[in-house]
Protein backbone atom coordinates (compact mmCIF):
# COMPACT_ATOMS: atom_id res chain seq x y z
CA UNK A 1 0.00 0.00 0.00
CA UNK A 2 2.79 2.41 0.96
CA UNK A 3 4.66 1.63 -2.24
CA UNK A 4 1.55 2.31 -4.29
CA UNK A 5 1.06 5.66 -2.58
CA UNK A 6 4.73 6.49 -3.09
CA UNK A 7 4.39 5.77 -6.80
CA UNK A 8 1.15 7.72 -7.30
CA UNK A 9 2.45 10.70 -5.28
CA UNK A 10 5.77 10.40 -7.11
CA UNK A 11 3.93 10.64 -10.41
CA UNK A 12 2.18 13.84 -9.27
CA UNK A 13 5.58 15.35 -8.45
CA UNK A 14 7.12 14.08 -11.70
CA UNK A 15 4.24 15.65 -13.61
CA UNK A 16 4.89 18.96 -11.90
CA UNK A 17 8.59 18.77 -12.85
CA UNK A 18 7.71 18.02 -16.45
CA UNK A 19 5.38 21.03 -16.61
CA UNK A 20 8.34 23.07 -15.40
CA UNK A 21 10.52 21.76 -18.25
CA UNK A 22 7.96 23.22 -20.65
CA UNK A 23 7.64 26.50 -18.72
CA UNK A 24 11.38 27.16 -18.48
CA UNK A 25 12.62 26.11 -21.91
CA UNK A 26 15.94 27.93 -21.35
CA UNK A 27 17.07 25.08 -19.12
CA UNK A 28 16.20 22.54 -21.76
CA UNK A 29 18.05 24.48 -24.46
CA UNK A 30 21.16 24.51 -22.30
CA UNK A 31 20.81 20.81 -21.53
CA UNK A 32 20.62 20.02 -25.21
CA UNK A 33 23.25 22.44 -26.49
CA UNK A 34 26.09 21.44 -24.23
CA UNK A 35 26.28 17.82 -25.45
CA UNK A 36 26.25 19.04 -29.05
CA UNK A 37 29.16 21.28 -28.18
CA UNK A 38 30.98 18.41 -26.51
CA UNK A 39 30.55 16.11 -29.48
CA UNK A 40 31.80 18.73 -31.91
CA UNK A 41 34.73 19.84 -29.76
CA UNK A 42 36.01 16.36 -29.08
CA UNK A 43 35.36 15.07 -32.58
CA UNK A 44 37.22 17.86 -34.29
CA UNK A 45 39.79 19.01 -31.71
CA UNK A 46 40.94 15.71 -30.21
CA UNK A 47 39.74 13.60 -33.10
CA UNK A 48 42.56 14.82 -35.29
CA UNK A 49 45.24 13.92 -32.74
CA UNK A 50 44.09 10.68 -31.10
CA UNK A 51 44.61 7.58 -33.21
CA UNK A 52 42.43 4.52 -32.54
CA UNK A 53 43.87 1.25 -33.81
CA UNK A 54 41.72 -0.09 -36.63
CA UNK A 55 38.91 2.44 -36.20
CA UNK A 56 37.97 6.09 -36.06
CA UNK A 57 38.15 8.28 -32.99
CA UNK A 58 34.67 9.63 -33.56
CA UNK A 59 33.21 6.15 -33.29
CA UNK A 60 35.25 5.52 -30.15
CA UNK A 61 34.33 8.89 -28.70
CA UNK A 62 30.53 8.76 -28.82
CA UNK A 63 29.99 6.17 -26.08
CA UNK A 64 32.32 8.16 -23.83
CA UNK A 65 30.43 11.40 -24.45
CA UNK A 66 27.13 9.63 -23.85
CA UNK A 67 28.42 8.33 -20.52
CA UNK A 68 29.79 11.67 -19.38
CA UNK A 69 26.69 13.60 -20.41
CA UNK A 70 24.19 11.39 -18.63
CA UNK A 71 26.28 11.54 -15.47
CA UNK A 72 26.35 15.32 -15.66
CA UNK A 73 22.63 15.15 -16.39
CA UNK A 74 22.13 13.54 -12.99
CA UNK A 75 23.25 16.77 -11.32
CA UNK A 76 19.91 18.27 -12.41
CA UNK A 77 18.29 16.14 -9.77
CA UNK A 78 20.44 17.69 -7.08
CA UNK A 79 20.06 21.22 -8.38
CA UNK A 80 16.28 20.81 -8.72
CA UNK A 81 15.87 19.56 -5.16
CA UNK A 82 18.17 22.25 -3.77
CA UNK A 83 16.05 24.84 -5.54
CA UNK A 84 12.83 23.37 -4.13
CA UNK A 85 14.34 23.52 -0.65
CA UNK A 86 15.40 27.10 -1.10
CA UNK A 87 12.02 28.20 -2.44
CA UNK A 88 10.23 26.67 0.55
CA UNK A 89 8.01 24.35 -1.50
CA UNK A 90 9.61 21.34 0.21
CA UNK A 91 8.13 22.63 3.47
CA UNK A 92 4.70 22.60 1.87
CA UNK A 93 5.24 19.04 0.61
CA UNK A 94 6.48 17.94 4.01
CA UNK A 95 3.35 19.26 5.69
CA UNK A 96 1.12 17.21 3.36
CA UNK A 97 -0.02 13.66 4.09
CA UNK A 98 1.95 12.39 1.09
CA UNK A 99 4.55 9.67 0.83
CA UNK A 100 7.94 10.67 2.23
CA UNK A 101 9.67 9.10 -0.76
CA UNK A 102 7.57 10.80 -3.43
CA UNK A 103 9.41 14.09 -3.88
CA UNK A 104 12.77 12.43 -4.49
CA UNK A 105 11.22 9.61 -6.51
CA UNK A 106 9.34 12.04 -8.70
CA UNK A 107 12.43 14.13 -9.25
CA UNK A 108 14.72 11.25 -10.21
CA UNK A 109 12.02 9.92 -12.53
CA UNK A 110 11.36 13.21 -14.33
CA UNK A 111 15.07 13.81 -14.79
CA UNK A 112 15.26 10.66 -16.91
CA UNK A 113 13.40 12.74 -19.52
CA UNK A 114 16.19 15.32 -19.63
CA UNK A 115 18.68 12.53 -20.17
CA UNK A 116 16.57 10.83 -22.79
CA UNK A 117 16.31 14.08 -24.75
CA UNK A 118 19.99 14.87 -24.49
CA UNK A 119 20.89 11.31 -25.61
CA UNK A 120 18.64 11.78 -28.63
CA UNK A 121 20.23 15.10 -29.59
CA UNK A 122 23.73 13.72 -29.06
CA UNK A 123 23.00 10.67 -31.17
CA UNK A 124 21.80 12.90 -34.01
CA UNK A 125 24.88 15.10 -33.73
CA UNK A 126 27.00 11.96 -33.68
CA UNK A 127 25.37 10.70 -36.86
CA UNK A 128 26.15 14.05 -38.52
CA UNK A 129 29.86 13.85 -37.64
CA UNK A 130 30.16 10.28 -38.87
CA UNK A 131 29.27 8.03 -35.91
CA UNK A 132 27.29 4.93 -36.85
CA UNK A 133 25.56 2.17 -34.91
CA UNK A 134 27.12 -1.00 -36.32
CA UNK A 135 25.45 -3.55 -34.08
CA UNK A 136 21.83 -4.67 -33.98
CA UNK A 137 18.98 -2.29 -33.10
CA UNK A 138 18.19 -4.31 -29.98
CA UNK A 139 21.77 -4.02 -28.78
CA UNK A 140 21.74 -0.29 -29.46
CA UNK A 141 18.52 0.15 -27.48
CA UNK A 142 20.06 -1.89 -24.68
CA UNK A 143 23.02 0.50 -24.80
CA UNK A 144 20.78 3.55 -24.37
CA UNK A 145 18.87 1.74 -21.63
CA UNK A 146 22.09 1.04 -19.76
CA UNK A 147 23.09 4.71 -19.98
CA UNK A 148 19.72 5.80 -18.59
CA UNK A 149 19.84 3.21 -15.82
CA UNK A 150 23.26 4.36 -14.69
CA UNK A 151 22.32 8.03 -14.74
CA UNK A 152 19.10 7.22 -12.87
CA UNK A 153 21.23 5.62 -10.16
CA UNK A 154 23.59 8.61 -10.00
CA UNK A 155 20.48 10.83 -9.70
CA UNK A 156 19.77 9.31 -6.29
CA UNK A 157 23.30 10.17 -5.21
CA UNK A 158 22.80 13.72 -6.42
CA UNK A 159 19.43 13.90 -4.67
CA UNK A 160 21.21 13.39 -1.35
CA UNK A 161 23.70 16.12 -2.28
CA UNK A 162 20.93 18.49 -3.36
CA UNK A 163 19.01 18.05 -0.10
CA UNK A 164 22.14 18.61 1.96
CA UNK A 165 23.50 21.85 0.49
CA UNK A 166 22.29 25.41 0.97
CA UNK A 167 21.79 26.40 -2.68
CA UNK A 168 21.58 24.93 -6.20
CA UNK A 169 24.85 26.58 -7.23
CA UNK A 170 26.70 24.52 -4.64
CA UNK A 171 25.40 21.32 -6.24
CA UNK A 172 26.84 22.31 -9.58
CA UNK A 173 30.20 23.36 -8.20
CA UNK A 174 30.59 20.40 -5.88
CA UNK A 175 29.56 17.81 -8.43
CA UNK A 176 31.73 19.36 -11.11
CA UNK A 177 34.79 18.73 -8.96
CA UNK A 178 33.93 15.07 -8.56
CA UNK A 179 32.38 14.27 -11.93
CA UNK A 180 35.14 15.74 -14.03
CA UNK A 181 37.94 13.52 -12.70
CA UNK A 182 35.69 10.45 -12.51
CA UNK A 183 34.57 10.78 -16.09
CA UNK A 184 38.07 11.56 -17.34
CA UNK A 185 40.03 8.88 -15.45
CA UNK A 186 38.22 6.28 -17.52
CA UNK A 187 38.16 5.02 -21.05
CA UNK A 188 35.61 7.68 -21.99
CA UNK A 189 37.70 9.92 -24.22
CA UNK A 190 40.93 7.99 -24.71
CA UNK A 191 41.76 4.29 -24.35
CA UNK A 192 42.98 3.66 -20.82
CA UNK A 193 45.56 0.93 -21.59
CA UNK A 194 48.45 3.35 -21.63
CA UNK A 195 47.55 5.24 -18.43
CA UNK A 196 50.14 5.12 -15.60
CA UNK A 197 49.47 1.97 -13.50
CA UNK A 198 47.52 3.60 -10.66
CA UNK A 199 45.26 5.51 -13.01
CA UNK A 200 44.87 2.48 -15.26
CA UNK A 201 43.67 0.26 -12.42
CA UNK A 202 41.33 3.03 -11.24
CA UNK A 203 40.03 3.42 -14.78
CA UNK A 204 39.46 -0.32 -15.17
CA UNK A 205 37.36 -0.52 -12.01
CA UNK A 206 35.69 2.85 -12.54
CA UNK A 207 32.02 2.17 -13.38
CA UNK A 208 32.15 5.05 -15.86
CA UNK A 209 34.56 2.94 -17.90
CA UNK A 210 32.25 -0.04 -17.79
CA UNK A 211 29.31 2.14 -18.88
CA UNK A 212 31.34 3.53 -21.78
CA UNK A 213 32.79 0.14 -22.72
CA UNK A 214 29.44 -1.63 -22.53
CA UNK A 215 27.68 0.93 -24.72
CA UNK A 216 30.64 1.04 -27.11
CA UNK A 217 30.33 -2.72 -27.48
CA UNK A 218 26.54 -2.63 -27.82
CA UNK A 219 26.76 0.06 -30.51
CA UNK A 220 29.33 -2.05 -32.37
CA UNK A 221 31.89 0.73 -32.10
CA UNK A 222 34.83 -1.45 -31.10
CA UNK A 223 36.97 -2.00 -34.22
CA UNK A 224 37.46 -5.67 -35.14
CA UNK A 225 40.81 -6.99 -33.99
CA UNK A 226 40.88 -4.87 -30.82
CA UNK A 227 42.30 -7.08 -28.04
CA UNK A 228 39.84 -8.17 -25.33
CA UNK A 229 40.20 -6.12 -22.14
CA UNK A 230 42.06 -7.93 -19.38
CA UNK A 231 40.21 -6.43 -16.41
CA UNK A 232 37.13 -8.26 -15.13
CA UNK A 233 34.86 -5.17 -14.94
CA UNK A 234 35.46 -4.46 -18.62
CA UNK A 235 35.09 -8.09 -19.65
CA UNK A 236 31.68 -8.07 -17.94
CA UNK A 237 30.89 -4.45 -18.55
CA UNK A 238 27.08 -4.74 -18.72
CA UNK A 239 26.85 -6.85 -15.58
CA UNK A 240 29.36 -4.65 -13.72
CA UNK A 241 27.39 -1.52 -14.64
CA UNK A 242 24.09 -3.02 -13.50
CA UNK A 243 25.66 -4.11 -10.21
CA UNK A 244 26.96 -0.60 -9.61
CA UNK A 245 23.62 0.98 -10.46
CA UNK A 246 21.91 -1.43 -8.05
CA UNK A 247 24.36 -0.71 -5.24
CA UNK A 248 24.13 3.06 -5.73
CA UNK A 249 20.32 3.00 -5.61
CA UNK A 250 20.25 0.62 -2.65
CA UNK A 251 22.59 2.86 -0.66
CA UNK A 252 21.51 6.33 -1.70
CA UNK A 253 17.74 5.99 -2.09
CA UNK A 254 17.15 5.39 1.64
CA UNK A 255 19.72 8.06 2.56
CA UNK A 256 18.09 10.63 0.25
CA UNK A 257 14.59 9.87 1.55
CA UNK A 258 15.84 10.05 5.14
CA UNK A 259 17.50 13.36 4.39
CA UNK A 260 14.24 14.64 2.89
CA UNK A 261 12.24 13.79 5.99
CA UNK A 262 14.70 15.75 8.13
CA UNK A 263 15.35 18.53 5.65
CA UNK A 264 13.73 21.53 7.28
CA UNK A 265 14.61 24.91 5.96
CA UNK A 266 16.67 26.78 8.52
CA UNK A 267 15.31 29.90 10.16
CA UNK B 1 -13.99 22.58 26.13
CA UNK B 2 -11.48 20.39 24.39
CA UNK B 3 -8.08 21.76 23.33
CA UNK B 4 -7.47 20.89 19.70
CA UNK B 5 -3.86 22.05 19.84
CA UNK B 6 -1.91 21.41 23.00
CA UNK B 7 1.81 21.90 23.49
CA UNK B 8 3.82 21.62 26.67
CA UNK B 9 7.37 22.70 27.35
CA UNK B 10 8.55 22.91 23.75
CA UNK B 11 12.28 23.44 23.46
CA UNK B 12 14.22 23.85 20.23
CA UNK B 13 17.85 24.85 19.91
CA UNK B 14 19.86 25.62 16.80
CA UNK B 15 23.43 25.30 18.06
CA UNK B 16 23.86 28.16 20.54
CA UNK B 17 20.58 29.82 19.60
CA UNK B 18 17.57 28.86 21.68
CA UNK B 19 14.56 29.27 19.39
CA UNK B 20 12.03 27.87 21.85
CA UNK B 21 12.63 27.83 25.56
CA UNK B 22 9.79 25.84 27.11
CA UNK B 23 6.76 27.11 25.22
CA UNK B 24 3.31 26.08 26.44
CA UNK B 25 0.36 26.59 24.17
CA UNK B 26 -3.26 25.55 23.93
CA UNK B 27 -5.96 26.27 21.39
CA UNK B 28 -9.63 25.43 21.92
CA UNK B 29 -11.55 23.90 19.06
CA UNK B 30 -13.20 26.43 16.77
CA UNK B 31 -11.21 29.42 18.02
CA UNK B 32 -8.51 31.61 16.51
CA UNK B 33 -5.31 32.04 18.47
CA UNK B 34 -2.60 34.45 17.41
CA UNK B 35 1.02 33.92 18.33
CA UNK B 36 2.24 37.46 18.60
CA UNK B 37 5.89 38.34 18.79
CA UNK B 38 8.78 40.06 17.08
CA UNK B 39 10.92 38.52 14.41
CA UNK B 40 12.99 35.72 15.93
CA UNK B 41 10.68 35.19 18.91
CA UNK B 42 10.16 31.54 17.95
CA UNK B 43 6.77 31.78 16.24
CA UNK B 44 7.77 29.98 13.07
CA UNK B 45 9.66 27.35 15.04
CA UNK B 46 6.53 26.64 17.09
CA UNK B 47 4.41 26.30 13.95
CA UNK B 48 7.06 24.08 12.33
CA UNK B 49 6.94 21.70 15.29
CA UNK B 50 3.13 21.57 15.37
CA UNK B 51 3.01 20.92 11.62
CA UNK B 52 5.64 18.12 11.90
CA UNK B 53 8.28 19.95 9.85
CA UNK B 54 10.81 19.82 12.66
CA UNK B 55 11.12 17.88 15.90
CA UNK B 56 11.48 19.65 19.23
CA UNK B 57 14.49 18.90 21.44
CA UNK B 58 12.12 18.62 24.36
CA UNK B 59 8.42 18.87 25.15
CA UNK B 60 5.25 17.32 23.76
CA UNK B 61 2.52 18.44 21.42
CA UNK B 62 -0.77 17.07 20.17
CA UNK B 63 -3.05 18.18 17.36
CA UNK B 64 -6.65 16.91 17.62
CA UNK B 65 -5.40 14.47 20.21
CA UNK B 66 -2.73 13.01 17.92
CA UNK B 67 0.88 13.17 19.11
CA UNK B 68 2.98 15.11 16.57
CA UNK B 69 6.13 13.20 17.48
CA UNK B 70 4.65 9.71 17.61
CA UNK B 71 2.27 9.93 14.66
CA UNK B 72 3.33 12.77 12.36
CA UNK B 73 1.70 11.13 9.33
CA UNK B 74 -1.70 11.17 11.07
CA UNK B 75 -1.24 14.81 12.07
CA UNK B 76 -0.55 15.79 8.46
CA UNK B 77 -3.97 14.47 7.47
CA UNK B 78 -5.60 16.93 9.87
CA UNK B 79 -3.76 20.15 9.12
CA UNK B 80 -3.40 22.83 6.47
CA UNK B 81 -0.31 25.05 6.48
CA UNK B 82 0.35 28.35 4.82
CA UNK B 83 3.93 29.45 5.30
CA UNK B 84 5.64 32.72 5.88
CA UNK B 85 7.12 32.86 2.40
CA UNK B 86 4.49 31.88 -0.10
CA UNK B 87 5.33 28.25 -0.82
CA UNK B 88 3.75 27.88 -4.20
CA UNK B 89 5.51 26.83 -7.37
CA UNK B 90 6.04 29.91 -9.46
CA UNK B 91 6.42 28.03 -12.73
CA UNK B 92 3.05 26.35 -12.36
CA UNK B 93 -0.26 28.14 -12.81
CA UNK B 94 -2.53 28.84 -9.88
CA UNK B 95 -4.78 25.99 -10.91
CA UNK B 96 -1.88 23.55 -11.32
CA UNK B 97 -0.58 24.42 -7.86
CA UNK B 98 -3.89 23.75 -6.13
CA UNK B 99 -4.62 20.69 -8.25
CA UNK B 100 -1.23 19.24 -7.30
CA UNK B 101 -1.81 19.89 -3.60
CA UNK B 102 -5.27 18.31 -3.87
CA UNK B 103 -3.82 15.18 -5.40
CA UNK B 104 -1.14 15.00 -2.76
CA UNK B 105 -3.89 15.21 -0.11
CA UNK B 106 -5.26 12.24 -2.10
CA UNK B 107 -8.60 13.80 -2.92
CA UNK B 108 -8.55 11.97 -6.23
CA UNK B 109 -8.16 13.47 -9.68
CA UNK B 110 -11.69 14.76 -10.12
CA UNK B 111 -12.21 16.12 -6.63
CA UNK B 112 -8.79 17.83 -6.74
CA UNK B 113 -9.75 19.71 -9.89
CA UNK B 114 -13.16 20.80 -8.66
CA UNK B 115 -11.69 21.90 -5.38
CA UNK B 116 -8.94 23.89 -7.13
CA UNK B 117 -11.50 25.74 -9.30
CA UNK B 118 -13.69 26.39 -6.26
CA UNK B 119 -10.86 27.91 -4.25
CA UNK B 120 -9.60 30.03 -7.14
CA UNK B 121 -13.09 31.42 -7.49
CA UNK B 122 -13.44 32.08 -3.79
CA UNK B 123 -10.05 33.83 -3.59
CA UNK B 124 -10.77 35.95 -6.63
CA UNK B 125 -8.06 34.30 -8.74
CA UNK B 126 -10.23 32.85 -11.49
CA UNK B 127 -8.93 35.25 -14.13
CA UNK B 128 -5.34 34.38 -13.25
CA UNK B 129 -6.04 30.66 -12.76
CA UNK B 130 -4.16 29.47 -15.81
CA UNK B 131 -1.36 31.99 -15.72
CA UNK B 132 1.99 31.04 -14.28
CA UNK B 133 2.33 32.19 -10.66
CA UNK B 134 5.45 34.14 -11.64
CA UNK B 135 3.13 36.80 -13.06
CA UNK B 136 1.14 37.13 -9.78
CA UNK B 137 1.45 40.08 -7.42
CA UNK B 138 2.58 39.53 -3.84
CA UNK B 139 -1.00 39.64 -2.59
CA UNK B 140 -2.18 37.12 -5.21
CA UNK B 141 0.61 34.71 -4.25
CA UNK B 142 -0.38 34.92 -0.59
CA UNK B 143 -3.98 34.25 -1.47
CA UNK B 144 -2.95 31.24 -3.51
CA UNK B 145 -0.72 30.01 -0.70
CA UNK B 146 -3.60 30.39 1.73
CA UNK B 147 -5.87 28.55 -0.68
CA UNK B 148 -3.28 25.74 -0.65
CA UNK B 149 -3.82 25.35 3.09
CA UNK B 150 -7.57 25.01 2.57
CA UNK B 151 -7.56 22.39 -0.19
CA UNK B 152 -8.42 19.46 2.04
CA UNK B 153 -10.77 21.39 4.35
CA UNK B 154 -8.51 20.38 7.21
CA UNK B 155 -9.97 20.88 10.67
CA UNK B 156 -6.85 22.69 11.96
CA UNK B 157 -5.16 25.51 10.05
CA UNK B 158 -1.78 27.09 10.63
CA UNK B 159 -1.04 30.45 9.03
CA UNK B 160 2.49 31.66 9.54
CA UNK B 161 2.62 35.45 9.15
CA UNK B 162 -0.04 35.48 6.45
CA UNK B 163 0.26 39.20 5.71
CA UNK B 164 3.91 40.06 6.39
CA UNK B 165 5.35 42.17 3.60
CA UNK B 166 1.99 42.93 1.97
CA UNK B 167 0.65 46.40 1.26
CA UNK B 168 -2.40 47.59 3.14
CA UNK B 169 -5.09 46.76 0.55
CA UNK B 170 -3.78 43.21 0.15
CA UNK B 171 -3.54 42.85 3.89
CA UNK B 172 -7.16 43.95 4.31
CA UNK B 173 -8.23 41.52 1.61
CA UNK B 174 -6.50 38.65 3.41
CA UNK B 175 -8.04 39.67 6.71
CA UNK B 176 -11.45 39.53 5.09
CA UNK B 177 -10.73 36.02 3.78
CA UNK B 178 -9.41 34.82 7.12
CA UNK B 179 -12.40 36.22 9.02
CA UNK B 180 -14.60 34.39 6.57
CA UNK B 181 -12.75 31.14 7.30
CA UNK B 182 -13.25 31.63 10.98
CA UNK B 183 -16.99 32.01 10.49
CA UNK B 184 -17.01 28.60 8.87
CA UNK B 185 -15.75 27.19 12.13
CA UNK B 186 -12.13 26.35 11.41
CA UNK B 187 -9.65 26.24 14.24
CA UNK B 188 -6.83 28.55 13.38
CA UNK B 189 -3.39 29.24 14.79
CA UNK B 190 -1.80 32.25 13.18
CA UNK B 191 1.46 34.02 13.85
CA UNK B 192 1.88 37.73 13.43
CA UNK B 193 4.01 40.68 14.38
CA UNK B 194 1.09 43.07 14.29
CA UNK B 195 -1.15 43.62 17.26
CA UNK B 196 -3.74 45.08 14.91
CA UNK B 197 -3.83 41.84 12.95
CA UNK B 198 -4.25 39.80 16.11
CA UNK B 199 -6.88 42.30 17.22
CA UNK B 200 -8.92 41.89 14.07
CA UNK B 201 -8.68 38.13 13.76
CA UNK B 202 -7.97 36.37 17.02
CA UNK B 203 -10.07 35.35 20.01
CA UNK B 204 -6.96 34.86 22.07
CA UNK B 205 -3.43 36.14 21.81
CA UNK B 206 -0.28 34.51 23.09
CA UNK B 207 2.61 36.94 23.26
CA UNK B 208 5.95 35.25 22.88
CA UNK B 209 9.45 36.55 23.24
CA UNK B 210 12.75 34.67 23.20
CA UNK B 211 10.94 31.37 22.80
CA UNK B 212 8.65 31.75 25.80
CA UNK B 213 5.06 32.81 26.34
CA UNK B 214 5.08 36.06 28.27
CA UNK B 215 1.36 36.88 28.26
CA UNK B 216 -1.91 35.36 27.17
CA UNK B 217 -5.38 36.77 26.85
CA UNK B 218 -7.76 38.58 24.56
CA UNK B 219 -6.40 41.60 22.72
CA UNK B 220 -8.36 43.81 25.10
CA UNK B 221 -6.68 42.15 28.06
CA UNK B 222 -3.31 42.89 26.50
CA UNK B 223 -4.15 46.48 25.79
CA UNK B 224 -5.36 46.96 29.33
CA UNK B 225 -2.14 45.41 30.48
CA UNK B 226 -0.13 48.12 28.79
CA UNK B 227 -2.44 51.08 29.36
CA UNK B 228 -5.33 52.42 27.33
CA UNK B 229 -3.81 54.81 24.78
CA UNK B 230 -0.68 56.63 23.81
CA UNK B 231 -0.08 60.27 23.09
CA UNK B 232 2.87 60.90 20.87
CA UNK B 233 4.24 64.41 20.52
CA UNK B 234 6.92 65.58 18.17
CA UNK B 235 8.48 68.85 19.28
CA UNK B 236 9.77 71.36 16.76
CA UNK B 237 13.07 72.22 18.49
CA UNK B 238 15.02 69.90 20.77
CA UNK B 239 15.41 72.60 23.49
CA UNK B 240 11.70 72.21 24.19
CA UNK B 241 11.81 68.43 24.78
CA UNK B 242 12.13 68.77 28.59
CA UNK B 243 9.13 71.13 28.65
CA UNK B 244 7.09 68.67 26.56
CA UNK B 245 8.08 65.83 28.90
CA UNK B 246 6.94 67.88 31.84
CA UNK B 247 3.54 68.54 30.23
CA UNK B 248 3.02 64.91 29.25
CA UNK B 249 4.18 63.78 32.67
CA UNK B 250 1.10 65.44 34.18
CA UNK B 251 -1.27 63.10 32.33
CA UNK B 252 0.84 59.93 31.93
CA UNK B 253 -0.38 56.81 33.72
CA UNK B 254 3.04 55.20 33.56
CA UNK B 255 6.56 56.17 32.66
CA UNK B 256 7.16 58.39 29.68
CA UNK B 257 9.40 56.97 27.06
CA UNK B 258 11.58 58.56 24.48
CA UNK B 259 11.19 57.13 21.06
CA UNK B 260 14.14 56.22 18.84
CA UNK B 261 12.94 59.08 16.62
CA UNK B 262 14.42 62.47 17.54
CA UNK B 263 12.28 64.97 19.51
CA UNK B 264 9.46 62.48 20.00
CA UNK B 265 7.96 61.91 23.45
CA UNK B 266 5.43 59.16 24.10
CA UNK B 267 3.10 59.02 27.09
CA UNK B 268 0.78 56.17 28.07
CA UNK B 269 -2.58 57.62 29.09
CA UNK B 270 -6.16 56.69 29.79
CA UNK B 271 -9.10 58.94 29.07
CA UNK B 272 -8.65 59.59 25.36
CA UNK B 273 -9.55 62.80 23.59
CA UNK B 274 -10.19 65.10 26.59
CA UNK B 275 -6.69 64.29 27.82
CA UNK B 276 -5.32 65.12 24.40
CA UNK B 277 -7.13 68.47 24.47
CA UNK B 278 -5.61 69.23 27.85
CA UNK B 279 -2.13 68.29 26.64
CA UNK B 280 -2.48 70.55 23.61
CA UNK B 281 -3.63 73.48 25.77
CA UNK B 282 -0.76 72.93 28.21
CA UNK B 283 1.79 72.73 25.43
CA UNK B 284 0.42 75.98 24.04
CA UNK B 285 0.66 77.59 27.48
CA UNK B 286 4.26 76.41 27.91
CA UNK B 287 5.08 77.78 24.47
CA UNK B 288 6.09 74.38 23.08
CA UNK B 289 5.71 74.23 19.33
CA UNK B 290 4.82 70.78 18.03
CA UNK B 291 4.98 69.38 14.51
CA UNK B 292 3.03 66.17 15.16
CA UNK B 293 0.54 64.98 17.73
CA UNK B 294 -0.94 61.49 17.73
CA UNK B 295 -3.46 59.80 19.96
CA UNK B 296 -3.38 56.07 19.34
CA UNK B 297 -4.01 52.59 20.71
CA UNK B 298 -0.99 50.66 21.95
CA UNK B 299 1.06 48.94 19.30
CA UNK B 300 2.97 45.70 19.55
CA UNK B 301 5.99 47.79 20.45
CA UNK B 302 4.16 49.23 23.42
CA UNK B 303 3.05 45.79 24.55
CA UNK B 304 6.58 44.58 24.27
CA UNK B 305 8.05 47.52 26.01
CA UNK B 306 5.61 47.03 28.84
CA UNK B 307 6.05 43.28 29.10
CA UNK B 308 9.75 42.85 28.45
CA UNK B 309 11.34 46.24 28.79
CA UNK B 310 12.75 46.00 25.29
CA UNK B 311 11.32 47.11 21.98
CA UNK B 312 10.67 44.84 19.03
CA UNK B 313 12.97 44.85 16.08
CA UNK B 314 12.09 47.73 13.75
CA UNK B 315 9.92 46.64 10.85
CA UNK B 316 12.30 48.13 8.24
CA UNK B 317 15.07 45.71 9.23
CA UNK B 318 12.75 42.82 8.65
CA UNK B 319 11.53 43.74 5.20
CA UNK B 320 15.10 44.47 4.22
CA UNK B 321 16.08 40.98 5.28
CA UNK B 322 13.21 39.56 3.31
CA UNK B 323 14.32 41.46 0.22
CA UNK B 324 17.92 40.34 0.52
CA UNK B 325 16.69 36.84 0.90
CA UNK B 326 14.56 37.06 -2.20
CA UNK B 327 17.43 38.50 -4.16
CA UNK B 328 19.63 35.69 -2.95
CA UNK B 329 17.17 33.23 -4.41
CA UNK B 330 16.91 34.88 -7.79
Amino acid sequence: MNTLYAISDGLVIARRNIIKIKRVPEVLVFVLLSPIMFVLLFAYVFGSAIPIAGGSYREFLMAGIFAQTVIFGATFTGAGLAEDMQKGIIDRFRSLPMSRAAVVMGRTASDVIYNLLSLLIMALTGLVVGWRIRGSLIDALAGFGLLLLFSYAVSWMMALVGLSVPSPEVVNNASFMVIFPITFIANTFVPSENFPTVLRVFAEWNPVSSVAHATRTLFGNIPPGTPEPTAWPLQNAVLYTIIWAGIIIAVFAPLAVRRYTKAAKKG
Amino acid sequence: MQNIIEATGLVKRYGEVVALDGLDLSVREGTVVALLGPNGAGKTTAVSILTTLIEPDDGTATVAGVDVLAEPAEVRKLIGLSGQYAAVDEHLSGFENLDMIGRLYRLGRKKARTRARELLERFDLTDAADRSVKTYSGGMRRRLDLAGALVAESPVLFLDEPTTGLDLPSRRELWRIIRDLVKRGSTLLLTTQYLEEADRLADDVLVIDNGKAIAQGTTDDLKDLVGGQRIEVKVKVSEKVPAAREVLGRVAVGELHDDERPRVVVAPITGGAPVLARVLADLEAEDVEVTDVVLRRPTLDDVFLALTGHATEPEEDRSEKATTRKRGQA
